[in-house]
């Protein structure tokens, strides 16, 4: 590709191409994807807080009922419930799809196709200030009359259609709507700019092939946002006008909420749990596709290995993608949905249990005694690779329409959920940060900075016990039978007064769940190791050199990060010579002869002599 | 498409070296044995070349336009994929008997010349979205002579605005027409979707004219071709997509009730 | 590390933090085969669990070698297994999901309804004449005791039984009726090893057989606003003869009351 091509007056006479390929040369600074990659993990950052601090005074609640916030007195019923259902929003969509499919992939996509820039800049910035916009209105609705919506993530209509249903229904529910409504719109907009980046913008001899294992996850990731937003958002605008335009999409005929009869009208409520459905499943795998991707790529880069099975991961990546979209029925078994309908759901589900596996396959190929190098980043993705395995595991047994009709809306759905997504997702964040974190910090003006290692595998180790200790027992609690959204597990009233068959029932399940929530609260405490590492290091972290991992892949050109600029005439021009992950080492990994060919490097004597030894296709 | 004459062109007059994989960009890489050849099947040689050549703007304006109309495609689907659930849904009235209450809601005539309306609007953009790129305008415009392109194209723009403003104001008749009928959104199943289906629709062809508008400033204050050929087709493509999406939203509202 | 045990009510036991490591006692005909396929699967998954960490673990103490290059050996073979396994689990799963949901009850099942309300579970029986009467939910009151909103002037409705508290028959089958009058509720006896949603203006029927007499509980586990965690309700299996007993005492003070 030509960054600047002097031979090309068309480029230079046009405003849009920057002469210097540094980013703060012609381009407005917030259009510069790097810009915008820092404020989305910003936003994440603060989101994923605020998610945590929820949490905790979720389980807080849970196993101290009595016990009553500052400045707001005892949690009621209804507090827990818009608890629930805020942290549940910022976590999946303001932390988990925002972080890695647009903060990561603004940071490094387009170096690591060798693009200086995105296909839309302009379309790029507009798309993170909606996203902002959206989380604003998301936590302004805590504090208007009624407060936050208390319908979960999922907005089951007629809970969610109709104001009367609860508090929390009227204004709060319009805002949540709203604050998601654009959401959406936001991120079809970023996966527009993501798909024609990576197809058109690719360097010279960057083939599909070559593509590094993130982009792929990227890739897919955005094409299913494509196909999956666009439904949420016509769903939301059907439940809209059911709120305000009298309208019954999914209202049935003579529904009685609240002494509020609607008459009129045959809409169906499993409509909603479909059209719901059928984004959210692919939305949960748009969270952790690029998960996948840099698992992948940071296995290989830290064990000084190709890849295993490189063609097989592209494969598996897209076909996650393709399946992803076909088992949404997987939500509903029990909810409603005809029971053959069910069957076919549950085998489209198991089906998707093997590239996944094959996934995991790999892994485990890719580090079998390769002696790697723990940096911090290694050790947050093997963890990724644990939890991943952890989670997805008991994904197959709720994926069984017999077993999920004991288990639906049980505790092991949650804990199901936290372990593959919440916690594998936030590993999959922490290794990028630790890994990427020289590009985040790199300016026109020094190098970037590296985050202190011992703090690093510190926060690693108290967090991969905490999320354990955290999420494996809530399976057992959910086997004992304790459902999701309960605001309250002691004393619950029985139709008689005592203590109920539900009470005892429940009140089984309080000293884990005791256990359960000193193990979030340690967890919690944990993140502030990383805060801390995080402030000290871009205070003064030390330096690094221009590809302080022995990477390979293209984030890592001279040319492609932003170490102080050379004069754009010695700028090599950027191509691609071979896959990622080309290693060449004689003895274990961490020993300094670990020869290794980036993705840029052309051919030189030194690869001629590794000729013989390394096989250079993709497997 | 015809080819516009842009000084890449003239650089790439060199003489290539196909066999060295040379595009003709100037610069080559160093020819790589390994991968050469393709022999490796990593298909080096459809390896994408960069961002060189003409039109690779519009090109990639154009792909990030399809992928939006992909994604609008589903928002549609979604839409009317609901219309056949509700449209088959009924509920148990309290004699336990399953009753349909669906009643076709009947489309006002005016909707037909409407649609003539907006496929006229399509014709008109495509021979504006032609002369962008014809080739002798093109060739006076990058000898400096005048706009003669801009000349050419605005009068087809403005009728295809006029004409879209026809058929929004159709619709509006439409709906009118059916209010007086005592017709509403809130009416009944099928009425929710006539007005939904139309009323969505109506908004997107609002935002064309917008763009089309755009465009039409465009034209006048834009010195640089490209992005004047750029803003016309993505329009252009737009427009072509939401009078496809009518047919198919009209023959739906008029046949499948 | 999982048996099926019964539900202790006490609450005291020091024992109680092993207390959730046991699915609830199991009082339902077909729960002992779903408890039999659960705990096959969690055994199965703690294998692959363990046996995936040791790989895991091994792979990174043991010295360093050469990459592997054989594809099938460590890709494709282990990925068929893999499938097979899967494979089997969903066939032997689906077995049991038709027998329980893919054909109706049998035409003698007791049929009962069960109506989910904000926050209450109301049951009602058929009576004598075993026709439900009609509900309209313009007459739902209650205050007057017409929760389910009767029609007086249907002959039906006359004997028809409303109750706050489930109560079963042993070994007979139960043909339930499941309907929602505001919002989706979540029908679910964790002991029965059932569970179903009741959506409104979509009536939904399950069938089965309770086996062992005792109370249970009746949860609801479909968030339905800020009083899901109270809405729940007990049930009651009683053998034959004493649910008989029961059922015509009821029958009698309901016709007292309406009298
Ligand atoms: C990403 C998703 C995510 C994450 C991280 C979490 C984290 C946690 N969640 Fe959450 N949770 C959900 C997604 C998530 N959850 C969803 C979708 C639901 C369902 C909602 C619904 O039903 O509607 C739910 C529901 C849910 C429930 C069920 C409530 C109920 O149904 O009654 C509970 C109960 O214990 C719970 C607890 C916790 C706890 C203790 C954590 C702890 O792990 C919190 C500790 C915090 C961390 C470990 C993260 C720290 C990370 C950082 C500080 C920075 C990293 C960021 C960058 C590098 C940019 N969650
Ligand atoms: C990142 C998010 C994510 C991912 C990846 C998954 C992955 C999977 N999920 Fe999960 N799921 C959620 C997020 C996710 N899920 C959320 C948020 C919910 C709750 C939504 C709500 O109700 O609020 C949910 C709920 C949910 C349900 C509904 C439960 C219920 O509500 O009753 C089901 C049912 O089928 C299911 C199934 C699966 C399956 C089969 C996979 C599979 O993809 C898993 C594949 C992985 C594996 C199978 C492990 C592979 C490893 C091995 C096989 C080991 C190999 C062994 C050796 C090498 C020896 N999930
Ligand atoms: Cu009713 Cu939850
Ligand atoms: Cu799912």
């Amino acid at each position: 590709m030509t960054p600047n091509n002097p031979t090309n007056p068309q480029r230079q006479n046009s405003a849009t191409r920057p002469l210097l390929p540094t980013p703060y040369s012609l381009l407005p600074r917030l259009t510069d994807h790097r810009t915008i990659a820092k404020q989305y993990l910003l936003l994440a950052l603060i989101s994923v807080i605020i998610g945590a601090l929820l949490s905790l005074l979720m389980r807080i609640h849970l196993v101290w009922p009595g016990w009553s916030l500052w400045f707001h007195g005892p949690i009621l019923p209804e507090d827990y419930l818009a608890l629930v259902t805020i942290h549940g929003t910022i976590m999946l969509f303001f932390v988990l799809t925002t972080a890695p499919q647009a903060g990561f992939s603004n940071l490094v996509l387009p170096a690591q196709i060798g693009a200086h820039r995105m296909a839309f800049p302009a379309l790029n910035a507009s798309s993170f200030w909606l996203t902002a916009l959206a989380l604003l209105i998301l936590l302004s609705s805590t504090f208007v009359p009624g407060g936050a919506a208390i319908s979960g993530w999922t907005a089951y209509p007629p809970l969610s259609a109709v104001p009367s249903a609860g508090p929390g229904q009227g204004l709060g529910m319009d805002l949540w709507l709203l604050s998601i409504a654009l959401f959406a719109i936001a991120s079809t907009a970023s996966s527009i700019n993501t798909l024609t980046t990576i197809i058109r913008n690719r360097c010279e001899g960057m083939t599909w092939e070559r593509l590094p294992l993130t982009v792929w996850g990227w890739f897919t990731a955005a094409l299913l946002s494509i196909l999956a937003f666009s439904v949420l958002l016509a769903a939301i605008l059907l439940l809209f006008c059911d709120r305000h335009a009298h309208t019954s999409f999914f209202l049935p005929a003579g529904d009685l909420v609240n002494n509020v009869l609607h008459k009129s009208g045959d809409g169906s409520p499993l409509l909603w749990l479909h059209l719901f459905w059928f984004f959210g499943h692919p939305e949960v795998y748009i969270a952790i596709l690029p998960g996948l991707g840099l698992t992948s790529m940071l296995l290989a880069n830290f064990s000084y290995r190709k890849v295993f099975a490189y063609r097989t991961m592209i494969a598996t990546t897209l076909l996650i993608g393709f399946l992803g979209i076909l088992l949404w029925g997987h939500h509903m078994f029990v909810a409603g949905l005809n029971p053959f309908a069910s069957s076919a759901f549950s085998i489209s589900t198991m089906a998707i249990a093997l590239p996944a596996s094959a996934k995991v396959l790999s892994w485990l190929a890719t580090t079998w005694r390769a002696r790697p190098q723990y940096t911090t980043a290694m050790l947050f993705t093997l963890g990724f690779v644990s939890l991943f395995i952890t989670g997805g595991l008991t994904g197959p047994i709720l994926a069984q329409p017999i077993l999920d009709e004991y288990l639906h809306n049980t505790f092991f759905v949650v804990a199901h959920f936290h372990l593959i997504m919440a916690m594998a997702g936030i590993f999959a964040l922490y290794a990028a940060t630790y890994y990427w974190f020289p590009l985040i910090t790199a300016t026109a003006r020094h190098s970037g900075r590296l985050m202190s290692e011992p703090l690093g595998r510190l926060h690693f180790w108290c967090t991969i016990i905490g999320a354990y200790a955290v999420f494996l027992p809530m399976h057992l609690t959910g086997l004992a039978g304790e459902p999701r959204h309960y605001a309250q597990l002691t004393g619950i009233p029985g139709a008689n007064g005592a203590l109920s068959p539900a009470g005892a029932l429940l009140a089984q399940t309080i000293p884990l769940n005791r256990f359960i929530t000193y193990s979030a609260i340690f967890l919690a405490t944990a993140q502030l190791l990383f805060l801390l590492n995080l402030i000290l290091s871009l205070r003064k972290g030390a330096f690094a050199t221009s590809n302080p991992w022995k990477a390979t892949t293209l984030e890592w050109h001279p040319a492609m990060n932003p170490f102080p600029p050379i004069p754009a005439s010695d700028i090599p021009a950027i191509a691609v010579y071979r896959a990622p992950c080309h290693y060449q080492t004689t003895g274990p990994a961490t020993e300094p002869d670990t020869s290794f060919l980036t993705q840029w490097q052309p051919d030189t004597a030194a690869e001629t002599s590794a000729e013989h030894t390394i096989n250079t296709k993709p497997e | 498409m015809p080819a516009t004459i842009t000084p890449n062109k003239t650089d790439q007059e060199r003489k290539r070296r196909l066999e060295d994989h040379d595009n003709g960009s100037g610069r080559r890489p160093p020819t790589d044995k390994r991968t050469g050849g393709g022999g490796d099947n990593d298909n080096w040689n459809e390896r994408s070349s960069g961002r060189s050549g003409p039109y690779e703007r519009l090109h990639r304006y154009r792909m990030g336009i399809f992928f939006a109309l992909a994604s609008d495609l589903m928002f549609f689907v979604a839409i009317v994929s609901t219309f056949f659930v509700n449209q088959s849904a009924g509920h148990l009235n309290v004699y336990n008997h399953f009753e349909n209450t669906w009643v076709p809601t009947a489309i006002p005539p005016i909707l037909w010349l409407n649609t003539a309306v907006l496929f006229l609007s399509s014709v008109t953009m495509e021979i504006a979205r032609r002369t962008m790129f014809r080739e002798t305008d093109v060739m006076d415009e990058w000898l400096g002579l005048g706009k003669p392109i801009t000349r050419r194209a605005l009068p087809w723009i403005s009728a295809t605005i006029v004409l879209g403003l026809l058929f929004l104001a159709g619709q509006w008749i439409g709906w009118h027409q059916l209010a007086t009928q005592h017709i509403f959104f809130r009416s009944n199943q099928s009425s929710h979707f006539f007005y939904l289906i139309t009323g969505v629709h109506a908004f997107h062809l609002f935002l064309g004219i917008g763009a089309l508008i755009a465009a039409f400033t465009g034209l006048y204050l834009s010195r640089q071709l490209e992005s004047r050929q750029i803003l016309v087709d993505g329009v252009s493509w737009y427009w072509h997509a939401m009078g496809l999406l009518w047919l198919f939203l009209f023959t739906l509202l008029v046949f499948f009730q | 590390m999982i048996f099926p045990r019964k539900t202790r009510l006490s609450n005291s036991n020091p024992a109680l933090l092993l207390a959730p490591w046991f699915l609830p006692a199991d009082a339902s005909a077909h729960g002992p085969a779903l408890d039999h396929h659960l705990l096959l699967n969690l055994w199965i998954t703690l294998t692959l669990l363990t046996l995936a960490h040791l790989i895991l673990f091994a792979g990174l103490l043991a010295r360093r070698r050469p990459a592997q290059k054989n594809l099938w050996r460590i890709e494709y073979l282990p990925l068929i297994g893999l499938a097979i396994l899967f494979a089997t689990l969903t066939i032997k799963a689906e077995r049991l999901w038709a027998g329980t949901r893919y054909t109706g009850a049998s035409l003698t099942a007791l049929q009962v309804e069960v109506t989910g309300v904000q926050f209450a579970w109301y049951f009602r029986y058929p009576g004598p004449d075993a026709t439900f009467g009609i509900t309209r939910p313009q007459l739902v009151a209650p205050g007057e005791g017409n929760p389910l909103g009767l029609d007086p002037a249907d002959p039906h409705s006359a004997d028809d039984q409303v109750t706050s508290e489930l109560v079963l028959p042993t070994n007979r089958e139960v043909d339930l009726r499941l309907t929602a009058q505001d919002v989706i509720h979540g029908f679910s006896i964790p002991e029965l090893r059932l569970k179903q949603n009741a959506v409104p203006g979509q009536p939904m029927h399950i069938h089965f057989t309770p086996t062992t007499p005792g109370t249970y509980a009746i949860l609801c586990t479909q968030l339905c606003g800020l009083g899901h965690y109270r809405m729940n309700a007990t049930l009651r299996i009683l053998p034959r003869e004493q649910f008989a007993l029961w059922l015509s005492a009821h029958q009698k003070e309901s016709t007292h009351d309406s009298k």
